[in-house]
C-alpha cells in the first residue's frame, strides 16, 4: 500500500505544473496557429495563381474523359470535404472544450466505456456514404473504360520506348515519333482519337492531364484509351512510369489540329524523305555510318526501328522527346554529345569529325 | 589467510570495462535490450534516408536543376524509400513491440528470446547489406551503385536485361534477408501474446497496444511472404535463365505488380496499426479515461487486417485492368476506410468529456488525428478510380502516403518516444525541447506535404529528377523544399533531446504519467526479469484498480 | 507491485495457455503457406502461355509411386510421436527412420524425374514458362522437404544416442507438424502440377 500513496502524494505536486504547462501551451499555442493559418494564407494564394497558367492542371480538361474525371473529383472533393468539416470541428471542438482546467485537476472525469449506439451510427454513416461514393465511382469507370468506339475514330498505335514515343498510324500509313497530332473533335459530330498502348521495353505511362487520365504501356500487355480534344491547341505531358534513367525527360507534346491541317500534316507525312542534292554528301554520312541501324527515313536504306523515325524530323518543334529545342546547334549537340543532353539516353555519341558532322546536320534540316 | 578468520577488505567496486558492455548488448536476448537495439538501428536508418531525401529536395527546387546526375537521383529515391520503409519504420515498430508487449502481459520476455536477437540481427545486417551496394552494387565492373529501380523495382525494369550489375540484385537480398527477420518477429509475437500471458490476463483484458501488435504480427506473416516469392523469383530470373517476369518469353509484368502489391499494401496497414496501438493508449491516459470503445476497437483493427488483403489492386488502377477489376478494388479499398474512420471517431470519443492534457506526447497524438484524417480522405478520393487515373504516379500520391507514414505514423512514434522514453532510461525527455520540436516539425510537415498534393494536380509525375519550367511547378517545390529543411532542424532537435535528456533528464519514477497497464508497474527502467512476482489482473486496467480501489474497472467489465 | 498482487504459488487460471512451440510452428506454417501459394498462383496463371518448348502433357509422367512414400511418411510419423507420448522409444525411433526412408525415396524419386526431364526432354528451367514455374514450385517443395529430412535425421542421431525421452514429445509434435506441412503442400502441388495443369 505504501507505494501506491507515495504514487498519490506526488501526483499532487505534479498536477500543479500540469496547470501551469497548459496555460503557457494556450499561448504558444494560438501564435503557432496564427502563423500557421498565415502561411497557409499565403500558399494558397501562391497555388492559385500558378495554377492558373499551368498547362498540365487537371482541373483544366479539354476531352470528355478529362471532363468526367473532373465531375466525378467535384463530387468525391465535396463529400471529403463535408466529412473533414465535420470532423475538424469535432477535433478542434473537444481540445478546446475538454482540456484540463486546473481546478478539476485532482479528480478523474467520468470513466465512460463506450456507446453502442453511437459507435453504431458512425459505422452506419460512413457505410452509406462509401455506398454512394463505390457508385458514382463506377458509373464513371464504365464510362470511360468501356465506351463504345465509333467508326470515325482515328487509330494510333503508341510504343513507348526508354525513353522515347514511337506513333504509328495504322490506317493512314503514317510512322512519326515523339510529337503526336490528333485531329480536334466536334462534339456534335465526335472524332475521337483511339490510342493502342504498347511498349518495347518496360513500363511507362501516357499522361497528358487536360485530355485523360493516364494509362501505362506495359510490355506484353496492350492497353488503349481514347480521347476527343474540344479546342486546337498544343497539349503537354509526360511519362508517368518510372522507366529508367531519362524516365524525367520522356516529354509529351500532342497538336489538336484541325480537320484541314490534320489531314494536311498526314498528307505530308506520307511523303518519302525529302531528296536535295546540296546535301548529299549529309546523306551519304548518314548512310553509311550506324544511324542507319536504329533509324528510318523513307526513301533511303535506313529502316531501323530502335530510334526514332527521321523522315520528317523538322516537322518536329522538339528534339530528344521534348528534351532540346529542335535546333541547329541542339541537332549537333545532340548528335556529338547526347550525354550533354539527356545523361543515360540510348543515343549513342557518333564521334564524327567535325565536315561529316556539318554535312550531317545539313542533310538533317532538309528532312521536313 | 588463516583458516578461521575471513577478513573482508575494503570493498571496491570496479566499472564494467566497456568491452564487457558492449558485448552485453551484442549477445543480449532480452526483448528490452533488443527492443533499443531496434529503436537504435532505425534511429541511425531514419538519418541516412532523412540525407537521402534532402538530396532529392534540393535537385528538385528549381526547374532543370543539376544538383545531382539522374542516375544518382534515381538511385537516392530508391534508397530512400527501401531504407524508411524496411529499415526505419518496420525496425522501430518491431523495437516498441518488442519492449512493451511482454511488459504489458505480465511475462518476462517473449516467447523465443533467441529469435528474436536472430531477428533483429537479419534485419539490421540486411539494411548493412542494402548500404554496402554502394560500394560493391556494379560487380566487378568499377565502381559500384546502390539500386536505382524504385523500392517497387517493378519488371521488366528488375531484369538482368534492363538492370545489369549486382544494383538490383542487393536489393533483392536486403529484403529478402531482413524479410525473413520480420518473420522470426511476427512468429515471436504472435507466440507471446498467446501463450504467455500472465493469470487474469485474457485475450479481452489485454491493453489494446498488444491487440494491436498481435493483428500486425499476423498481418506480418502473411504480407512479408509474397514480396519474399516474388523476390525468389527475380532470382531465378536474373541467375538462373528463369522467365518469372520475361515479358519476351510470354511471361507477365503485371505478375509481380501484383505480387509486390499483395505485400505492399498489407504492408503498409502492418505500419500503421502499431501507430494505432501507440494512439490508443497514449490518448486515454491523458484524456484521463478509458479508450472509447475497447471491443470495437479490435474489432475494427481485426477488420482492417482482412480487408486490407483486398485492396492491393488500387495501386495498379493505371496498369489496364478491365472496369469490373477496377470496380471490385474502388468497393474494398472504399470500404476499409470505415473500420478506419470509426477508430478516429472512437479517439475522440475517448478524449470527449475527458480532462486533456497537453503534454508532448499528447500533442502528437492530436497531430496525429488531424493528420490522418486528411491522409484517409485524399486516400478516399484516390479510391475513385477515374480521380485516380489523374492522380496516381503524381506527387499526389506522394504526398498522400508521407501524409500518413510521416504525418501519421512518425507522429505517432514521437508520441510514443516521449511516453515510454521515461520508463525505458528512467529520465523524462525535456517538455521544452519537446515543445519546439513539435511545432517545429509541425510547421516543417505541413509546408512540405500539404503544399506537395498541388504540383500533382498540375501534373508533376513522381521518380522525376527534374522538371520543366512553364508548368507552375517551380515555386510550388521550392517551399516543399524548405519545408524538408524545417523537418531536418527538428528532427535535430530530437535527436539532440534524447540524448541530453539521458543525461540530464528528470527522473522518471516508475509512474510519471499515472497510467494505467502493467509496464507502469515496474521501475524505469524495469529490472531484467521485468516483475518479481507473476502479476494478476482483474480488467483491462489494473493499475487503475489499484489506485482507485473503491472504483475499479474490474466492476464494470 | 503492491499487496493486492497475488502471492507466487496461488493459480487462479482454469484457463491453460497453448504451447508456445506448436503456435510458432502454426505461424511459419501460415507464412510459408503464403510464399506456396504465390508459386502455385504463378505457376496456374502461366499455364498453357508458354511460346516454345516442351508442354506439361508432353513430358510430365504422375508421381504416383514417390507421392504415395511422402503421404504415408505422415502416418509413420504421426505414429512415431505417438508411441513417444506413450514412452515407447523403440517404436517411436523404428518408425521415425521409416519416416525417413520413405522422405529420402519421394527425393530421390524427384531427382530422378528432373534427371529424365533435363537430359530426356531438355526441360529446363530456363527453356520455357512451364519449365521455370514447374522447377521453381516443385523445387521449392523439394528445398522444403530437405530442410525437413536435415531435421528429423537431427532428431533419429539423438534417439538412437538414447536423448530422447517421452518429455520431448511436444517439441517432436512440433517438428511432426511441419512434416505434415510438407505433405499437405506436396497435395496441392500434386494435384496444380500433374492433374490441373495438364
Amino acid at each position: 500500500m505504501q507505494q501506491v500513496i507515495l504514487e498519490l502524494h506526488s501526483r499532487g505536486h505534479l498536477v500543479q505544473t500540469w496547470g501551469m504547462e497548459v496555460q503557457r501551451v494556450k499561448i504558444t499555442c494560438r501564435t503557432a496557429l496564427c502563423s500557421v493559418v498565415f502561411l497557409f494564407f499565403c500558399l494558397s494564394s501562391a497555388a492559385a495563381v500558378t495554377s492558373l497558367t499551368s498547362p498540365t492542371n487537371i482541373f483544366v480538361p479539354e476531352s470528355t474523359p478529362a471532363k468526367s474525371i473532373v465531375n466525378l473529383s467535384i463530387f468525391v472533393l465535396t463529400i471529403t470535404g463535408i466529412i473533414f468539416a465535420i470532423v475538424f470541428t469535432l477535433l478542434v471542438y473537444s481540445i478546446a472544450k475538454f482540456r484540463a482546467k486546473s481546478e478539476s485537476a485532482n479528480s478523474e472525469p467520468a470513466q465512460v466505456y463506450g456507446s453502442a449506439q453511437i459507435e453504431l451510427a458512425w459505422t452506419i454513416i460512413p457505410t452509406l456514404i462509401v455506398v454512394v461514393l463505390v457508385l458514382a465511382t463506377a458509373r464513371v469507370i464504365h464510362a470511360i473504360q468501356d465506351a463504345p468506339k465509333p467508326a470515325s475514330a482515328v487509330e494510333v498505335t503508341v510504343i513507348a520506348h526508354q525513353f522515347w514515343w514511337e506513333y504509328r498510324y495504322p490506317q493512314l500509313g503514317v510512322a512519326t515519333a515523339n510529337e503526336l497530332h490528333i485531329p480536334v473533335s466536334d462534339p456534335v459530330h465526335p472524332t475521337p482519337t483511339l490510342l493502342r498502348l504498347l511498349s518495347a521495353d518496360t513500363d511507362h505511362s501516357f499522361w497528358i492531364p487536360q485530355l485523360a487520365g493516364k494509362t501505362d504501356l506495359v510490355p506484353n500487355h496492350p492497353n488503349s484509351m481514347w480521347m476527343d480534344p474540344e479546342r486546337t491547341g498544343i497539349f503537354l505531358g509526360q511519362c508517368a512510369q518510372y522507366c529508367g534513367t531519362q524516365h524525367a525527360k520522356m516529354l509529351l507534346r500532342v497538336s489538336v489540329d484541325s480537320p484541314h491541317d490534320f489531314a494536311e500534316w498526314i498528307r505530308e507525312q506520307r511523303q518519302p524523305a525529302v531528296v536535295d542534292e546540296r546535301v548529299a554528301a549529309g546523306k551519304r554520312v548518314f548512310e553509311s555510318t550506324a544511324c542507319i541501324n536504329c533509324h528510318t527515313i523513307n526513301g533511303t536504306v535506313a529502316s531501323g526501328r530502335f530510334g526514332p523515325d527521321l523522315t520528317h524530323l523538322m516537322s518536329r518543334t522538339t528534339i530528344a522527346a521534348g528534351a532540346a529545342l529542335n535546333t541547329s546547334e541542339n541537332l549537333r549537340l545532340w548528335i556529338q554529345d547526347p550525354e550533354a543532353i539527356k545523361p543515360g539516353s540510348l543515343m549513342p555519341a557518333m564521334q564524327l569529325n567535325k565536315s561529316d558532322l556539318d554535312a550531317l546536320v545539313g542533310y538533317l534540316e532538309t528532312l521536313r | 589467510m588463516s583458516s578461521n578468520a575471513i577478513t573482508v577488505p575494503e570493498l571496491q567496486v570496479q566499472e564494467k570495462p566497456w568491452v564487457d558492455t558492449l558485448h552485453g548488448w551484442v549477445t543480449t536476448v532480452d526483448h528490452k535490450r533488443l527492443g533499443i537495439l531496434y529503436i537504435l538501428s532505425s534511429l541511425f536508418f531514419l538519418v541516412i534516408g532523412g540525407v537521402e531525401a534532402i538530396i532529392i529536395r534540393i535537385q528538385l527546387i528549381h526547374s532543370h536543376n543539376d544538383f545531382v546526375s539522374p542516375q544518382v537521383f534515381n538511385r537516392m529515391f530508391t534508397m530512400h524509400g527501401t531504407t524508411m520503409i524496411f529499415f526505419v519504420a518496420m525496425p522501430i515498430l518491431f523495437g516498441f513491440a518488442n519492449y512493451l508487449v511482454p511488459l504489458m502481459i505480465g511475462a518476462r520476455d517473449m516467447a523465443f528470446p533467441r529469435l528474436n536477437a536472430f531477428s533483429f540481427w537479419l534485419s539490421f545486417l540486411g539494411g548493412l547489406l542494402l548500404y554496402f551496394s554502394f560500394l560493391g552494387g556494379s560487380g566487378l565492373y568499377g565502381a559500384g551503385n546502390a539500386p536505382d529501380v524504385g523500392w517497387w523495382a517493378y519488371a521488366p525494369l528488375g531484369a538482368r536485361a534492363f538492370s545489369p550489375g549486382h544494383s538490383s540484385d542487393y536489393w533483392t537480398l536486403a529484403l529478402l534477408v531482413s524479410g525473413f527477420g520480420s518473420i522470426g518477429t511476427g512468429i515471436n509475437i504472435i507466440a507471446t501474446v498467446l501463450c504467455m500471458r500472465c493469470p487474469g490476463m485474457k485475450l479481452g483484458r489485454m491493453p489494446l497496444l498488444v491487440w494491436l501488435n498481435l493483428v500486425m504480427a499476423g498481418m506480418v506473416l502473411i504480407a512479408i511472404t509474397p514480396l519474399s516469392a516474388a523476390q525468389i523469383m527475380l532470382l531465378v530470373d536474373r541467375y538462373l535463365g528463369g522467365h518469372c517476369f520475361d515479358t519476351q518469353a510470354g511471361g507477365s509484368a503485371v505478375l509481380w505488380m501484383h505480387f509486390f502489391w499483395i505485400f505492399g499494401h498489407p504492408e503498409v496497414y502492418v505500419l500503421v496499426i502499431p501507430a494505432f496501438a501507440f494512439l490508443s493508449e497514449i490518448i486515454p491516459v491523458f484524456s484521463r479515461k478509458p479508450i472509447f470503445g475497447y471491443p470495437v476497437m479490435v474489432a475494427a483493427t481485426v477488420a482492417i487486417g482482412l480487408v486490407s488483403t483486398s485492396v492491393w489492386a488500387h495501386h495498379m488502377f493505371t496498369v489496364g485492368m478491365n472496369s469490373y477489376a477496377n470496380s471490385f478494388f474502388a468497393i474494398t479499398t472504399m470500404a476499409v476506410g470505415i473500420p478506419t474512420g470509426i477508430k478516429i471517431f472512437n479517439w475522440i470519443g475517448t478524449m470527449w468529456g475527458g480532462r486533456i492534457q497537453f503534454k508532448v506526447p499528447m500533442l502528437f497524438c492530436i497531430g496525429f488525428l488531424f493528420q490522418f484524417l486528411i491522409a484517409g480522405l485524399t486516400g478516399i478520393m484516390q479510391a475513385a478510380v477515374p480521380f485516380d487515373w489523374q492522380l496516381s504516379l503524381s506527387y499526389f500520391v506522394v504526398a498522400h502516403f508521407h501524409y500518413v507514414i510521416v504525418g501519421g505514423i512518425l507522429f505517432a512514434l514521437f508520441g510514443a518516444f516521449y511516453y515510454w522514453y521515461p520508463k525505458m532510461t528512467g529520465r523524462m525527455l525535456s517538455e521544452r525541447l519537446g515543445k519546439w520540436h513539435f511545432w517545429l516539425f509541425l510547421i516543417g510537415f505541413h509546408l512540405t506535404f500539404d503544399v506537395m498534393h498541388i504540383p500533382g494536380l498540375l501534373g508533376m509525375p513522381r521518380r522525376i529528377y527534374t522538371y520543366e519550367p512553364g508548368r507552375g511547378w517551380d515555386t510550388l517545390n521550392l517551399v516543399i523544399t524548405i519545408g524538408a529543411f524545417i523537418q531536418a532542424i527538428a528532427i535535430l532537435l530530437f535527436v539532440a533531446n534524447l540524448i541530453i535528456s539521458y543525461f540530464k533528464g528528470a527522473e522518471a519514477g516508475n509512474d510519471p504519467w499515472d497510467a494505467w497497464t502493467l509496464e507502469w508497474s515496474t521501475s524505469s527502467p524495469p529490472p531484467a526479469y521485468n516483475f518479481a512476482t507473476v502479476p494478476m489482473v482483474e480488467s483491462r486496467r489494473p493499475l487503475w484498480d489499484l489506485k482507485h480501489p473503491e472504483d475499479p474497472d474490474s466492476l464494470y467489465e | 507491485m503492491s499487496s493486492a498482487a497475488i502471492s507466487v504459488g496461488e493459480t487462479q487460471q482454469s484457463r491453460s495457455l497453448p504451447y508456445r512451440g506448436k503456435i510458432a510452428m502454426a505461424g511459419l506454417i501460415i507464412a510459408e503457406s503464403a510464399i506456396f501459394t504465390i508459386f502455385v498462383v504463378a505457376y496456374l496463371f502461366y499455364s498453357g502461355k508458354s511460346l516454345t518448348g516442351p508442354t506439361p502433357r508432353e513430358v510430365l509422367e504422375t508421381p504416383i509411386f514417390y507421392t504415395i512414400c511422402l503421404l504415408s511418411s505422415s502416418l509413420t510419423i504421426h505414429y512415431a510421436g505417438k508411441s513417444l507420448q506413450k514412452g515407447n522409444p523403440g517404436a517411436f525411433l523404428s518408425l521415425w527412420s521409416f519416416t525417413i526412408v520413405l522422405g529420402a525415396l519421394f527425393l530421390f524419386g524427384t531427382a530422378q524425374e528432373w534427371h529424365r526431364l533435363i537430359y530426356e526432354h531438355g526441360l529446363t528451367i530456363s527453356t520455357n514458362l512451364f519449365g521455370t514455374t514447374y522447377y521453381s514450385l516443385v523445387g521449392l517443395h523439394g528445398f522444403h522437404v530437405t530442410a525437413g529430412m536435415i531435421m528429423l535425421v537431427i532428431v533419429a542421431i539423438f534417439g538412437f544416442s538414447g536423448w530422447v525421452g517421452r518429455e520431448h514429445s511436444q517439441r517432436v509434435e512440433v517438428l511432426s507438424l511441419y512434416w505434415h506441412f510438407v505433405d499437405a503442400v506436396w497435395v496441392v502441388v500434386f494435384t496444380v502440377v500433374y492433374v490441373l495443369g495438364r
